[in-house]
């Protein structure tokens, strides 16, 4: 059985599909994390965003971090799904759905999924703003 | 030997490269790139911290590179 789904896509991402990749008789329930682009930073106004990534490395890094999830925690299946190129206020950059027996398990995977993503996963997001853009983090 | 370099996020924007190929000596060491990577590029020393990945792994400790490697410089990631 294949329990991991992990994706790059200059596609909109489908929240349809990440639900029903992890759905399991087995499981009582599944939670999700979806991203969506915010409108702005530090209260100045967020035009669009800008995903570039390391593509063949992203999908390794990302296949680890679900791999680790279901040997850490619980759980039946996980998706990963994250975006790339340019993306408009509201769009959803990242998706992750995770199926578990019991539900505790299955939110503590989602979010050791999307904090593991955001610490090691080479994909780096450039802010448009109405004055120009910044590369996101940059400068920790 | 050929050293494949990668560049992504900020740092093509402080090198002007987004993908080149380095001549280096054999048996370098991934300190020793690094240092040759300050010096060829050295906009880099705007950049606070990155990381480098070894054909598409991190790498965490001090290693020899190997003809054809290929080196991307990741600066801080910002995904999700």
């Amino acid at each position: 059985m294949i329990r991991t789904s992990i994706k790059i896509s200059s596609q909109k991402l489908d929240v349809k599909e990440c639900y029903s990749f992890v759905e399991d008789d087995a499981c009582g329930g599944i939670t999700a994390f979806i991203g969506t682009v915010r409108n702005d930073t530090q209260g100045k106004e967020v035009l669009q965003l800008d995903f570039s990534t390391y593509k063949p490395m992203a999908i390794k890094e990302m296949q680890k971090i679900a791999d680790k999830a279901l040997e850490k925690f619980d759980i039946k299946k996980i998706a990963i799904h994250h975006a790339e190129g340019m993306l408009q206020i509201g769009d959803i950059p990242v998706i992750i759905t995770v199926s578990a027996k019991h539900r505790k398990a299955a939110f503590l995977a989602c979010e050791f999924a999307i904090d593991t993503l955001k610490e090691t996963v080479p994909i780096w997001k450039k802010e448009y703003f109405s004055d120009g853009e910044v590369w996101v983090n940059a400068h920790p | 030997m050929n050293i494949k370099v990668l560049f992504f996020g900020i740092t093509t924007d402080l090198t002007g490269e987004q993908e080149v190929v380095l001549q280096v000596n054999e048996e370098l060491s991934i300190n020793d790139f690094k240092s040759i990577l300050k010096e060829k590029y050295s906009n880099l020393e705007h950049l606070d911290t990155y990381a480098l990945a070894v054909n598409e792994a991190y790498v965490s400790y001090d290693i020899f590179l190997k003809p054809n490697d290929v080196v991307a410089i990741i600066p801080p990631v910002s995904g999700g």
